[in-house]
């Protein structure tokens, strides 16, 4: 209800702010910015207000779809791009975009006061850290019970044949979540290790969904037993009702960070530095923290509804662009592994 | 008189000068429609698969790509799935929808409106919406699961079951418009004859579709083999060439070996394209100058038989909407199956609330009304003027083509070719009129053959006719041409509103902040975990598209009284 009261009250400002416009010159015209997002909708409308609650002069306009489609999109889109500001994609799509030389560089404002591992490697800053979600297992309880299969606790857990069938996880070659997974294994096992954890995996694999969120809603809904994928999609179902316990791991967890960059070649620079310099405030990572339990900035420790208890800890040693330019090699030998038998279930 | 229907008739010397004229203003109309054709759909489609060709960085590799790809084992596994997938749909679509359509046409079974508004529903849904009720239905938490026997609704059966729901409508389409043209004297003369029913369907009903028919295959089977959403939600681990450009271009960025398999399935389409030309030579006018409309004349066995079949297939179907329309107002499936309207209210699941919604609306409107002026109005230069052989080949090829691109790769070409900075129609970037112009080329082909097929039928004397009696080509055109036509002219626009209405692929990488659509914040809330509320904006939309479906039928009733009083005795 808050929500439908927000947008009357959003469009009753609006309504003001043109009637303003008309009464007189005297008002400066707002700057409205393009921004593309890969952010949860229920996310934009409060990050929105509470941006533009700061710099009345500066209009944010969303372009949100998917991670893959967003990225795919601005790729498209580089020759003559249409984005001014990039707030809330994964950190791993946004590497992507500053090694083909697309984004601006620019250190904002107090970005000094965030974690380390939220920033991007060299200054001038291509990039700064948001949040961090972790890949976890999503676990239904009443399937479970069906079944009686037991709670998993480790990822070399889901191997067993209690699950035969009963895992569903994201495709690495269609979904960066699934990659991120496989990547994260990799890194936590070894190679070796981590192939023959994903031949005995595979076995109970039943499906390998195209898109990263199916995992944990198919989960929720007890179209499938366990779900690989990432703890806000699961905390959210759980909210909604759904009887799934969210798991870490206790090898350590796959995990992205959402970002913020500048478009190179932007028409505002003023205003997208402006929204740079508040994406990585205080305020802005107390907001990012209603949705995520891990915020860059030190000394916040949020906890949003059924969250498995905030760990920092979990989170397995990743480095983001090494894991960009792995990619091609290891989906190559996943697809000649896996997804070539394509056996309908 | 059919058989002898000369194609070139001699015409009386005086009118020569006059056709002289329409003959030429026919040609400029011939290179007014390939230059539309060109810029917005062979222009924006050369820009990305000529990336088949380069590598990431823009130079020229030759056949690099293809060879890598094709060095790929899971490849040819993707050929044969998407081919046996398209051909046991096809093999399936074809005889329900003639049947159904020779109901519709030539039976005097009951509730004939009924029937013809119940098969519309598919393409009247958006196609999550069939993939959502099959979960529901069959799914590992579906109720009719035991039906299966065990089996799993993901993977090619479910894709099948999907891809019949999804094309029937548009196999019934075509034929319904190759079969409503008869000329009774052929049926009378063979009664007359001694032949026995099944000798004249045979002998004169199957020759007098058989246009129809084929059209129908082609359509049905490329639509399936482009396809990437069914396979998407419904597939499981079975891959199709449709779900590898989805993994290469939104899961790996790669729009180079996305293109190569853009690249791979066109070949359909011209094989279509070469098929239509040869069987096209052979198409004879049904409907002669001379022709006496067929009206079909009760027969009990026949129409009870017609009828039962109808209900079967008619009541699938409506299965099929009503899990949805229940789907929709569920609390949680399948834990708390209490209802609630509360999934309508759809400012709580997507920021932009109702206005996609009203995007959508005047997106599809304007499709409708534009793409059905262009469409028709093209096929007619194509089907009725005569020489210039190259230049209608031309435009014949390029009407066929949209057909095979998926909506994957028309979206992504149109941000290359449009956004391009030395584009001067950049300006129609991120506004509706991209979206516009989108969806007329991407729902061009079924819509010209809908148009070629009622066109066909028309005697090419009536042309002929017009000008010795010095009328011209634009007032046969206005006076003859269309009259006869709208029907198949209404469900044109019917065809393009309501495809417009729920087309999510192409257009999912065009919309801007203000014109985002109904169709895409489905797929949103459907993957964010919103099912219901998924479920519902797909009601939602098949109410709309129903409802203009609905004024559509009134509308023909009335216009069947003033235009369409010839095809009676």
């Amino acid at each position: 209800m808050s929500r439908l009261s927000f947008r009357r009250l959003l469009t009753g400002a609006v309504a003001v702010a043109a009637a303003a416009l008309l009464a007189g010159p005297a008002f400066a015209q707002k700057t409205k910015i393009t921004v593309y997002t890969a952010l949860e909708n229920d996310q934009l409308g409060p990050y929105k207000q509470a941006f533009e609650a700061d710099n009345p002069d500066v209009e944010i306009a969303w372009v949100r779809d998917s991670t893959g489609v967003v990225t795919a999109r601005f790729l498209a889109e580089k020759d003559n791009p249409r984005a001014d500001v990039i707030w809330g994609l994964g950190a791993s799509s946004i590497a992507l975009f500053d090694s083909m030389g697309l984004l601006h560089a620019y250190s904002p404002k107090g970005v000094d006061q965030i974690k380390p591992q939220f920033r991007s490697p060299k200054a001038p800053l291509a990039w700064t850290g948001m949040d961090a979600w972790l890949a976890v297992i999503c676990y239904n309880t009443v399937e479970a019970g069906k079944k009686k299969a037991p709670k998993p606790a480790s990822w070399t857990d889901l191997t067993n044949p209690a699950y035969k069938d009963q895992i569903v996880m994201p495709n690495p070659a269609s979904s960066g979540t699934g990659y991120q997974a496989v990547y994260a294994w990799i890194n936590l096992m070894g190679e070796k290790a981590a192939w023959e954890f994903m031949d005995k995996l595979h076995q109970n694999v039943a499906v390998y969904t195209h898109s990263g969120s199916a995992p944990c809603v198919q989960a929720a809904k007890g179209e499938r037993m366990i779900g690989i994928g990432f703890d806000m999609r699961g905390a959210r179902e759980k909210t909604q009702g759904a009887p799934i316990d969210i798991i870490l791991a206790k090898e350590g967890a796959p995990w992205d960070m959402e970002a913020t960059a500048i478009v190179k070649g932007t028409k505002n620079l003023a205003a997208a530095q402006k929204v740079a310099d508040w994406a990585v405030s205080k305020k802005a990572y107390e907001l990012y923290g209603k949705y995520y339990a891990i915020v860059g900035y030190p000394g916040l420790n949020p906890a949003p509804p059924n969250y498995p208890p905030s760990a920092d800890a979990a989170m397995a040693k990743i480095d983001v662009i090494k894991m960009g330019q792995e990619r091609e090699k290891i989906l190559k030998e996943w697809t000649k592994r896996y997804d070539s038998k394509s056996a309908p279930k | 008189m059919t058989a002898t229907a000369l194609p070139t008739p001699a015409v009386a010397p005086a009118a020569r000068a006059r056709i002289d004229r329409d003959d030429l203003l026919m040609r400029i109309g011939i290179c007014v429609l390939i230059a539309w054709l060109i810029v917005t759909m062979a222009l924006p489609l050369w820009t990305l698969l000529s990336k088949s060709f380069q590598n990431q960085h823009g130079e020229f590799i030759g056949l690099a790509n293809y060879i890598r790809y094709f060095s790929t084992p899971a490849l040819f596994q993707s050929v044969w799935n998407s081919l046996y997938v398209a051909i046991t749909s096809t093999v399936i679509v074809l005889p329900l929808a003639f049947v159904y359509a020779y109901a519709l046409t030539r039976s005097c079974m009951p509730l004939k409106g009924l029937f013809q508004a119940l098969a519309l529903i598919p393409i009247l849904a958006p196609s999550l919406l069939p993939a959502i009720s099959l979960i529901y239905l069959f799914g590992n938490q579906g109720f009719l699961k035991d039906l299966l026997l065990g089996g799993s609704i993901y993977g090619a059966g479910g894709i099948i079951v999907s891809q019949v729901f999804y094309c029937f409508p548009v196999a019934l389409m075509i034929l319904v418009a190759a079969l409503s043209t008869a000329d009774a004297r052929l049926y009378e003369a063979a009664d007359a004859l001694g032949a026995s029913k099944t000798r004249v369907f045979f002998t004169v009903t199957l020759p007098g579709a058989k246009y129809g028919v084929i059209s129908a295959g082609f359509v049905v089977f490329t639509l399936v083999i482009t396809d990437f959403g069914i396979a998407k939600v419904i597939g499981g681990r079975f891959n199709v060439l449709a779900t590898d450009i989805y993994k290469q271009v939104i899961g790996q960025q790669n729009f180079e070996m996305g293109a190569v398999v853009g690249m791979i399935l066109l070949i359909p389409a011209v094989v279509a394209f070469a098929a239509d030309r040869i069987i096209q030579r052979r198409q004879v006018a049904l409907l002669s100058a001379r022709a006496v409309p067929l009206l079909p004349k009760p027969d009990t066995r026949r129409d009870t038989a017609l009828f039962v079949l109808c209900a079967v297939i008619g009541g699938l179907i409506f299965g099929i909407l009503a899990m949805s329309a229940w789907a929709s107002v569920i609390m949680r499936w399948p834990y708390n199956l209490s209802l609630t309207l509360k999934n309508y209210a759809f400012g709580d699941f997507d920021t932009n609330g109702w206005d996609a919604y009203w995007n959508s609306v005047l997106m599809a409107a304007w499709t409708a009304v534009i793409g059905t002026v262009i469409v028709f109005a093209g096929a007619w230069l194509l089907e009725k003027s005569r020489g210039f052989a190259v230049g209608r080949g031309v435009a014949q090829l390029l009407a066929m083509l949209p057909m095979a691109v998926p909506g994957l790769v028309l979206g992504l070409a149109y941000i290359f070719f449009f956004n391009a900075k030395w584009n001067p129609l950049g300006f129609l970037y991120a506004t509706l009129a991209i979206l516009v112009i989108n969806s007329v080329t991407h729902f061009y082909t079924v819509s010209h053959l809908t148009a070629t097929t009622a066109l066909k039928q028309m005697d090419p004397e009536f042309e002929a006719v017009s000008a010795s009696l010095k009328v011209s080509l634009w007032r046969t055109f206005a006076r003859v041409s269309v009259p006869v036509c709208l029907p198949a002219i209404l469900d044109i626009t019917i065809y393009l509103f309501v495809n417009a209405m729920t087309t999510v692929s192409a257009v999912i990488f065009l919309y801007s902040t203000d014109t985002k659509l109904a169709s895409v914040t489905i797929v949103n809330m459907d993957e964010a975990g919103f099912t219901a509320a998924a479920a519902a904006m797909a009601m939602t939309i098949v109410a709309t598209s129903a409802a203009v479906k609905i004024g559509h039928v009134l509308l023909t009733h009335r216009l069947e009284r003033t235009t369409q009083a010839w095809r009676r005795r």
